[in-house]
């Protein structure tokens, strides 16, 4: 699928000098993204992992045709650089930074709605297109090409999901990690849509997990939009309400809205099967293909 | 984070917030003696991070000396829901006629502020919203201009308020507005506004929530923080840095990832055991990240069993599996029986060169999982 990235895609890296930025900038490379430039304040003129650096993205726009940009800048700093790449009429914006303010959050959520950059994540391990591009820190050598898509707020989740199809030899299209915070760029829905209208897309995934009401709009969505089969899975069954599970965004309310057992009944309510175990959801994928 | 009452009350009265007198307590003397300074009738206020506090009998009224004695003496060291009460606020009672719900909290859905306002005050606020929406009037904050000081009268009115509190109400959401966004909070909620016989308006209860991915910048709410812990595992994750939220069950769980901890929590409940604690160890597999893991659920006297669940992406897994064995050198012994699974990139080699002297190594999720429920059975018999 080529709806988010493809071989195409020309990539600047914001946060190229620092550790992690520099290390998955090199991952990133080696799976064959066409990672084009760097981004990092002051740091003009030098070279990271390969690319040369430019003090601002929209040099890096100028001098190497960057069109997506992935970023690893410390939270302090992130939504700053998310204002960056959506004012430099980027395509597409990753912020893989975990532990983003969701005031700040909130300003980049006004910012988006005036834009025509996507944004996923943040606080979410990125996209990949197995076999094409990956635009984010998701462990390539667990992805092979095929034609189930992935949406989850979970990293490790999706990992784990995806070593259950690709054990039965079911490939993926595109795997897309939206994040796990409360205010994010690209929802489900966005995600699901594209899947739908993907022509190498034949069956889907949908990782949820606890907190918002995200999960039951998508429900909806699906219910209403889609010809594609989605399997579902949620996370956070037994989460105590009030207690915030890791993610900034899973959290049952003291409610007890945003809970497992609503999401689930919603997608059921949809016809979306949900497993019980991520071996039961890659059964559901195998019964649909 | 959820701050005290108390510690909310003091933000709200240094923005100029009407808020009740009170003095806080941690025995029975210091309560009498507040009593004393304050008069009666006086609320008894157990301080701890529970909702419904009321109903769980955390809140008294005393109306003389022997009942104030005999309700501080019955609150301090209660339990509640599972929290021990060590400090209570004595607050001067409040002679209210009406009772008024205003918040200011974040709308996920709609990824902006919302002010929230509604005369149903007093009780259970969620439980108004489900049943009668309507009774919640709802405006929403643009956070790129800030609240505009109308939006604050327009909500009150919709909501209802008396006309000739209307505006002291208003002055009231705005500060609160003011005080989300200066202390990055997550929730502000008063429930409830009192309005007295005099018509004052006064913030008689105070429901705080702190962003704690924005502490970084909110140093003087960091340090509240330290003193929130109730608990001494969760003050030591803190210590360590890991996401840990303990729970009632006997099988400890340590992974990595939100999503995959919390999945095999739920596989716990799913196979009959029930989970200890949720507690993500994050990337990377230093052995010293892996020991501090182990010895949170190890120090934690409800676990019997514990499984650790690795899926290795970046990390590869023959590292993670020499962080695993690095961290079992630094016991003695192994004190509870561990389930290790590793899964992802380099799982075999891992497996491979686990110690399965002091470990059982299992190749599934659910086989790994099934194994710690069965551990953590056989531990109770």
């Amino acid at each position: 699928m080529s709806t988010f990235v493809d071989d195409d895609t020309r990539v600047v890296v914001q946060g190229i000098t620092g550790g992690e930025g520099n290390f998955h900038a090199g991952q990133m490379i080696e799976y064959g993204t066409n990672v084009v430039a760097g981004a990092v304040p002051g740091k003009g003129g030098q070279e990271a992992a390969g690319v040369p650096v430019y003090d601002t993205v929209s040099e890096a726009v100028d001098a190497e045709n960057a069109d997506a940009s992935v970023i690893f800048v410390p939270p302090a700093f992130a939504a700053d650089a998310i204002f960056e790449a959506l004012d430099t009429d980027l395509d597409l914006a990753v912020a893989i930074t975990e532990g983003i303010p969701t005031q700040d959050m909130a300003t980049v959520n006004k910012r988006l709605s005036e834009v025509d950059t996507g944004l996923i994540g943040p606080n979410c391990p990125g996209i990949i297109t197995p076999g094409e591009a990956k635009l984010g820190i998701l462990p390539g050598n667990i992805f092979s090409e095929g034609n189930v898509g992935l949406v989850s707020r979970s990293g490790t989740l999706t990992y784990q999901v995806v070593d259950n199809l690709t054990e039965r030899g079911l490939g993926q299209s595109t795997a897309i990690g939206i994040g796990g915070d409360p205010i994010i760029g690209t929802s489900f829905i966005d995600a699901l849509g594209a899947f739908e209208a993907d022509a190498d897309t034949d069956a889907v995934v949908m990782c949820g997990e606890i907190g918002g009401e995200d999960e039951e709009q998508a429900a909806r969505f699906i219910g209403e939009q889609m010809d594609t089969p989605v399997a579902g899975f949620i996370a956070g069954r037994t989460a105590p309400p009030g207690k915030r599970m890791g993610h900034a965004g899973a959290i049952v309310s003291g409610s007890g809205t945003g809970t497992a057992r609503s999401k689930i009944d919603a997608l059921n309510d949809a016809g979306v099967p949900v497993g019980d175990t991520p071996e039961e959801v890659a059964d559901h994928v195998e019964g649909f293909l | 984070m959820k701050l005290h009452e108390h510690q909310a009350k003091t933000l709200f009265a240094d923005a100029g917030i009407p808020v009740p007198d009170s003095r806080l307590a941690t025995t029975v003397d210091e309560a009498l003696d507040a009593v004393d300074e304050i008069g009666y009738p006086a609320a008894i206020k157990a301080q701890v991070h529970v909702g419904g506090r009321g109903k769980a009998g955390g809140i008294t009224i005393a109306t003389d000396r022997e009942e104030a004695a005999r309700d501080a003496e019955e609150i301090l060291g209660m339990d509640l829901k599972g929290y021990t009460v060590g400090t209570v606020l004595v607050e001067e009672g409040v002679d209210f006629v009406d009772e008024l719900y205003v918040g200011v909290t974040m709308d996920r859905g709609e990824g902006r502020p919302v002010l929230m306002v509604s005369t149903e005050g007093g009780v259970d606020i969620e439980a108004v919203a489900a049943e009668n929406p309507d009774a919640i009037a709802r405006e929403h904050v643009d956070p790129a201009f800030g609240l505009h000081p109308y939006q604050a009268r327009k909500v009150v009115y919709e909501a209802g308020v008396d006309a000739d509190v209307a505006l002291d109400v208003a002055s009231i959401l705005s500060t609160l507005y003011d005080l989300y966004e200066a202390n990055d909070a997550s929730e502000i909620e008063v429930n409830p506004v009192m309005i007295t016989s005099e018509r004052d308006v006064v913030a008689a209860d105070a429901v705080m929530n702190i962003d704690e991915d924005a502490l970084f910048r909110q140093s003087e709410l960091a340090d509240l923080a330290e003193e929130s812990y109730e608990d001494d595992l969760e003050r030591k994750a803190a210590e360590y840095g890991f996401d840990y939220v303990r729970l009632s069950g006997n099988v400890g769980i340590i992974g990595n990832g939100a999503g995959l901890v919390m999945t095999t929590l739920d596989l716990v409940d799913h196979y009959g055991g029930t989970p200890a604690n949720f507690l993500d160890v994050g990337g990377g597999a230093k052995a010293e990240r892996i020991a501090q893991a182990l010895d949170m659920v190890f120090s934690d006297p409800n676990v019997d069993s514990v499984v650790f669940n690795i899926f290795g992406g970046i990390t590869r897994g023959d590292e993670v599996a020499k962080g695993i064995n690095g961290a079992l050198a630094d016991f003695e012994e192994i004190p509870k029986p561990v389930v290790v699974r590793l899964a992802g990139t380099n799982a075999e080699e891992g497996m491979a060169i686990l110690d399965t002297d002091l470990i059982r190594v299992e190749r599934t999720l659910e086989a790994a999982v099934q194994r710690a429920v069965k551990n953590a059975e056989e531990v109770v018999q």
